[in-house]
């Protein structure tokens, strides 16, 4: 709301100059479960909109409560009551689903920060669709790329199902070369894995890939830690965020997880963005928050060029990337989802605080299987 | 699939059970003694959590923050009651399904004013935590089997509230007829306070006992609370003995029909698509149960019969 109150008064200030207006819609979940990562993607967006100066760029956030109905609700006032030019904002692959097909083809430009459902990246491909995160697979490849490096050949694999849970366990199998011991489907919300839990102690499995995102993997990991199973975890960063690794605690320590960045990642940006936003916020930022950052400055930079109201200049500009993204080289492959670099990053404990550090690449330049049935 | 694997599987869903009986219990109570459909009963659970996570962060111990779980969460339901929930009596059911669905915002946005949006930690005490091998060789986590005992003991110290004191007596004639009761020279008002905070109190145990092996989070109580009205619905409104038997029904459907339900279906299909159809009828599991009860027994397993 504050940060809403310095864009509306950003805005007084700038009436009198002669640029035209941006408006910026974000829809992102703030309230709830799933709160941190919305905050988190709204906090490195609005860090990098301030840090730009510009004047002339309106953010209207809203909270979408992870309920697709409200986020659908969000997006029509956004188009057609608040007459936004881009919205960005969606963390979740459901609300993803429910809103993004119908804003592009009224005309508008949609970036992601966060969710890269697999049915976006494929057929269902839009010109004024860009998702600045990953295609949903992503992470999940490299997963699997990273235990076959470390040798497991036996996995027990499980996922909630909802589309971005079915897209994990596809990614993780797509560059698995081992066979699978179990491959479960949870609720999406599941607070309880004993169940999930006993079948991979009977399972025989030599290793465990899990995907569960928020609160389910801080569930997940805590149970999994005094159930006496212990064998090796990998997973997608997911759950092994800044934001969540604290209340996570020690049966964190040393699993090996996948991202497409971290703190370390060594390049003036990402330094530059790590020590901004902790002065900012008081915290250390997760990929969420890079994500957010990324997004509004991919958006800068294409303003920079041309206006939103030429919508083909404007789509060319932000196809081009030409913006210092937090993660180094960007670029977007044929259907504007990222080609990048994932690495493995180990959980550790600095002082007191737990965090991720590098400890090698997992894939490099990894583009996504469903940009060759995208027609655009 | 081996013997092990089911007994494992038959102690989850006790465990998942017990632990829904606490909720469920002071839901059902208040429903039976009040005649009040309290949403906020999620929230509570929720205060539990974060009181006992408040308290072991700055204290280390286990046992007192069960002790602040049971004091905050009885000490807000009071609270609640007196200032809220006690000019709800006589409204119809939709005043106070808004009413506490209200008391669910304002307890979310203010435990996240609070405490903040991101998870608390709360962990298992060093002495409950690890596996403990059991008779047959099953490993099962040391901290889940006390929590079944935990349950045990708090449904026989209800029962034993209900059935044998003073107290009891009183709220069983409340839930039979208030007017007489009052009429009887009962304080009514304090009666209802005290059912209320007693709920509240096992709700802010169950949230504060889940907590440790769970994420301590804002809104940690909702998806509980629908689970507990199904426990009650199946059990008969107002039966402490329903929700009991409903909340072991439903923690054993739900968990192994997890289990079962994929297996069942990858006798005939293939394993990808089994395990998405079997986990999505699975999670139907419980209300099909309860569509099934409340055809043969209309008012739950132990409801009084119209």
């Amino acid at each position: 709301m504050k940060k809403l109150l310095m864009a509306t008064a950003a805005l007084a200030l700038g009436a009198t100059s002669t640029f035209a207006e941006t408006k910026i819609g974000m829809i992102t979940t703030l309230s709830g479960g799933g709160a941190g990562l919305g905050i988190d993607v709204r906090d490195g967006f609005m860090l990098a909109i301030e840090q730009s100066g510009r004047d002339d760029i309106e953010v209207v956030i809203e909270d979408d409560q992870r309920k697709p109905d409200i986020a659908v609700q969000l997006a029509d006032k956004m188009v057609q009551s608040e007459r936004v030019d881009i919205l960005t904002g969606i963390i979740w692959s459901n609300l993803a689903m429910a809103v993004i097909p119908s804003v592009t083809a009224q005309g508008k430009f949609y970036l992601s920060p966060n969710a890269g459902p697999s049915a976006l990246a494929g057929q269902g491909c839009h010109e004024n669709y860009f998702n600045v995160a990953w295609q949903n697979d992503n992470l999940h490849e490299a997963a699997g790329a990273y235990a076959n490096s470390a040798g497991y050949s036996n996995s027990f694999i499980l996922a909630p199902n909802y589309p971005a849970g079915q897209d994990a366990l596809t990614g993780y199998k797509r560059t698995f070369a081992g066979e699978l011991a179990g491959e479960v489907y949870t609720q999406l919300g599941q607070t309880d894995y004993a169940a999930e839990i006993a079948q991979i102690r009977a399972s025989g499995a030599d290793s465990v890939f899990f995907f569960l995102p928020g609160g389910m993997g801080i569930s997940f990991l805590k149970q999994y830690a005094d159930s006496g199973v212990d064998l090796p975890v990998v997973g997608p960063a997911f759950s092994f965020d800044q934001g969540i690794l604290q209340a996570v605690g020690d049966a964190a320590l040393g699993v090996v997880n996948t991202s497409q960045w971290n703190k370390d990642i060594d390049n003036p940006t990402n330094a530059a963005f790590v020590e901004s936003f902790q002065a900012e916020y008081g915290r250390l930022p997760s990929l969420y928050a890079s994500q957010g950052f990324d997004t509004a400055n991919l958006i800068l930079s294409a303003l920079d060029k041309a206006e939103v109201s030429d919508a083909d200049a404007f789509r060319e500009a932000l196809r081009a990337a030409d913006f210092d993204s937090t993660r180094g080289e960007f670029k977007f492959g044929p259907n504007h989802h990222p080609i990048q670099t994932i690495y493995a990053r180990e959980v550790i404990k600095e002082g007191d605080v737990f965090t991720n550090k590098i400890i090698g690449t997992a894939l490099e330049n990894q583009a996504d299987v469903y940009a060759a049935d995208c027609k655009m | 699939m081996s013997t092990l694997l089911i007994i494992e599987q038959v102690l989850n869903g006790l465990q998942f059970g017990v632990m829904l009986f606490l909720m469920a219990a002071g839901l059902t109570l208040i429903f039976g003694v009040m005649g009040l459909i309290n949403l906020a009963h999620g929230s509570l659970y929720m205060i539990g959590a974060f009181a006992a996570a408040a308290v072991a962060g700055a204290t280390g111990s286990f046992v007192l923050a069960l002790a602040a779980a049971l004091a905050v969460a009885a000490i807000a339901g009071a609270l609640i009651e007196m200032t809220v929930i006690r000019r709800l009596y006589g409204k119809a059911h939709l005043d106070q399904v808004l009413a506490t669905f209200a008391l669910i915002l304002i307890f979310s946005e203010g435990t996240r004013w609070l405490f903040g949006s991101f998870p608390l930690f709360l962990d298992i005490p060093d002495y409950l935590s690890g596996p403990v091998t059991l008779p047959g060789g099953i490993q099962y986590p040391l901290y889940r089997l006390t929590l079944i005992a935990v349950g045990l003991l708090v449904g026989l110290g209800l029962w034993a509230l209900i059935e044998r004191t003073r107290i009891g007596i009183q709220i069983r004639a409340g839930e039979n007829d208030r007017e007489m009761i009052a009429a009887l020279g009962v304080d009514i008002r304090l009666l209802y306070t005290l059912v209320f905070a007693i709920g509240a109190a096992l709700a802010g145990l169950a949230g504060a006992l889940v907590g440790a092996i769970q994420s301590v989070q804002v809104g940690m109580g909702e998806p509980v609370l629908i689970l507990a009205f199904v426990v009650i619905v199946i059990g008969g409104i107002g039966s402490i003995k329903g929700a009991f038997i409903g909340a072991l029904l439903v923690g054993l459907t739900d968990t192994l029909g997890g289990i079962f339900l994929p297996e069942l279906f990858k006798l005939f299909m293939e394993p990808g698509a089994a395990t998405q159809t079997g986990s999505a009828l699975a999670s139907m599991a419980i209300y099909i149960l309860m569509s099934l009860v409340l055809i043969w027994r209309p008012t739950g397993l132990f409801g009084a019969r119209a």
